[in-house]
């Protein structure tokens, strides 16, 4: 055998796949570590597993199917609590491990945060989840890639499935960077330069001393939008952050991957981010960048902080800077992600105030239960839901035509510090006024 | 569900533009109706490109169940965003047999191939300055060619390869067992 130096996604797919070396373009059977599913594409995916394998049939492996409710989890909606009590009735019959059920002290809140959160993401494993966000976990050294209900069935009843092995786009950002910046003004600054088709089929690494420099949140935030550029996963090599993150959240054993040095990619991308200046995706497309400043005339009627994007305690915590000791000139929706954010948000203190003191004296709207609320819309009773002509500014991932309920709203999707300075101003404002 | 015995696919067409993503596919409200289930699948159908902006023509017309049209002619980066198999499931329900885009999102053409829903064939050129919705256009599946009847123009799309077997014999599953590689 050859001597084949590798990136940290071909690494983990050769791995899961017993094969020595594997190749881009090359077709696999790859073996999964976590299967994630939640109330939207869960019911769906049992249905297929069901009529293939049959109503006795058993899942692949009761430790790693996980299933996490929360897109349609606080609303009147007759038949999105028939699907989640579905996702109960299955859970129990299958004597899954991990179902996360609403209602009960077990419930977190969106996929996204609470996979790691629940130390179910580990750095070279392998999880295939039924959201295409689930290229989160890339923050974490792990391959994660979305996928639909029929292959998340075949997973569930095989623990395979047949992929093919992505090329490399690489992004090196160096520089230190300000304190203005996000990790959101990153990615949507790259979606921007590369366009929303500019990794399709690929894998985006990140990597470079400000990725190093990054927290795990904010890396994650990163990850969570390389679909919004299309691609099959994003990844950031596991370190000792990373690595520190999850001895803390489980006793299961991983072993870390990360490129050779002289791995070979398809393309390559360097940024210095010390110059990057805030930035703003307008509607209707995460790809259609624009700066902050740039768009001080624009006038919005709500701001939204809540996501697996934008809805960490890190991004409160930005809001919260902005907030304190001032008061919101708009409607300002809160939407922690998960039950452990929220309950950050009573604990963490900036100068002294919690959080949630600083959200209620500068006027914002309840701070809601954690769930995808109106990040996707949902049913018309969800909190956050648009219903007419709002322009909205978000921390969310997604800026669609008609993503948060009405086809009339405006959604400019931006950092938490950006939306909670333009939450002040009623205009979209660069976070740097109020720094 | 397709199958290789009905070589060509007619009917009308329905004219979309680039990055059509699958809120305007299928609107995230409805994702509470379940795939599977044969009554929700029809409702599906019936909501079909409800999420696209005024300015198209009806999908659906109103107090109908189900498209006039059998094929969708669509621009660049058709069906990004999320990964619900809602989207290639409510278009197959809609009547929708086959999709010819100058590109597709990655999930939603893996989607359109596992669950056999339809064909996602991609076009070598732009075809909107060809096409109108409401015109008439057959596919020759084997060939791998769609014709435009008005003007008799034929176009070369990008052959499916490895695919169209996997859709033409109805999906991952069907598939998977003709090739012995599940025995379920
Ligand atoms: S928070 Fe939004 S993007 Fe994230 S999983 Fe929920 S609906 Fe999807």
């Amino acid at each position: 055998m050859y001597f084949l130096s590798m990136t940290i996604t071909e690494k983990i797919l050769a791995r899961a796949a017993d094969k020595a070396a594997v190749a881009p373009g090359e077709n696999i059977w790859v073996k999964a570590d976590i299967l994630l599913t939640h109330d939207i594409c869960g019911p769906g995916t049992i249905g297929i597993f069901q009529r293939e394998f049959g109503r006795q049939a058993k899942v692949w492996d009761r430790e790693r199917v996980v299933i996490i409710p929360d897109h349609f989890i606080f609303t009147q909606d007759e038949m999105a609590r028939r699907n989640v009590e579905s996702l109960r009735t299955f859970a129990r019959e299958q004597a899954l491990s991990y179902f996360y059920d609403p209602g009960t002290p077990n419930y977190k809140g969106v996929c996204h945060v609470a996979l790691p959160q629940e130390g179910h993401v580990r750095p070279g494993e392998v999880i295939f989840g039924t959201d295409s966000h689930t290229c989160t976990h890339g923050a974490l050294g792990a391959f994660a890639t979305g996928i639909g209900n029929t292959d998340a069935a075949f997973v569930m009843g095989t623990g395979k499935l047949l992929l093919k092995a992505p090329p490399t786009l690489r992004f090196t950002l160096d520089g230190l960077k300000p304190d203005y910046i996000m990790g959101k003004d990153i990615i949507l600054r790259i979606i921007g330069d590369i366009g929303v088709e500019g990794a399709n089929y690929c894998a985006m690494e990140f990597r470079g001393e400000a990725v190093a420099a990054l927290s795990i949140e904010e890396r994650m935030t990163i990850c969570n939008m390389a679909i919004e550029a299309g691609a099959k996963n994003g990844i950031i090599a596991p370190d000792e952050k990373s690595v520190a993150y999850v001895r803390a959240r489980t006793q299961k054993t991983f072993t870390p991957v990360t490129s050779d040095p002289d791995c070979t990619v398809a393309k390559d991308y360097a940024y210095n981010i010390a110059s990057f200046e805030p930035g703003v995706a307008k509607p209707h497309s995460p790809g259609a960048y624009a700066l902050a400043r740039e768009l001080e005339d624009i006038k919005i009627d709500r701001a939204y902080i809540g996501s697996c994007t934008g809805g960490k305690l890190a991004d409160f915590i930005a809001a919260a800077v902005i907030l304190q000791g001032k008061r919101v000139s708009v409607d300002t929706f809160l939407v922690p992600a998960t039950q452990e954010v929220a309950d950050g948000l009573e604990k963490e203190q900036i100068n002294g105030e919690t959080l949630a003191s600083i959200f209620h004296k500068a006027g914002c709207l309840d701070i809601a239960p954690p769930s995808c609320a109106a990040c996707l819309g949902g049913p018309p009773d969800t909190f956050g839901h648009t219903h007419g002509k709002e322009v909205v500014i978000s921390t969310t991932n997604r800026n669609f035509i008609g993503r948060m309920g009405s086809k009339a709203t405006q959604i400019y999707l931006a950092s938490p510090l950006t939306a909670a300075a333009s939450a002040l101003k009623g205009r979209i404002t660069d976070p740097r006024v109020f720094m | 569900m397709q199958n290789d015995t009905t070589p060509i696919l007619a009917g009308k067409v329905y004219v979309l533009g680039d990055d059509i993503d699958t809120d305007q596919i299928i609107p995230a409200r409805h994702l509470n109706l379940v795939p599977t289930i044969p009554a929700e699948y029809r409702q599906l159908g019936a909501l079909a490109l409800s999420g696209l902006p005024a300015e198209y023509p009806a999908f659906i017309k109103p107090g109908k169940k189900r498209a006039d049209y059998k094929i969708v002619i669509a621009g660049r980066n058709f069906g990004c965003g999320s990964s619900r198999e809602h989207a290639p499931i409510a278009l197959a329900a809609s009547g929708i047999q086959a999709i010819v885009a100058e590109s597709y999102a990655r999930i939603f053409f893996r989607n359109a191939v596992a669950t056999g829903a339809l064909f996602p064939f991609e076009a070598e050129t732009n075809l909107r300055t060809v096409f109108q919705t409401g015109d008439e256009a057959e596919i020759q599946l084997e060939r791998e060619k769609l014709r435009h009847s008005k003007s008799g123009q034929v176009f070369k799309l990008k052959s499916l390869g490895a695919v169209r077997p996997v859709v033409a014999a109805g999906g991952l599953f069907a598939y998977a067992r003709k090739m012995g590689m599940i025995n379920h």
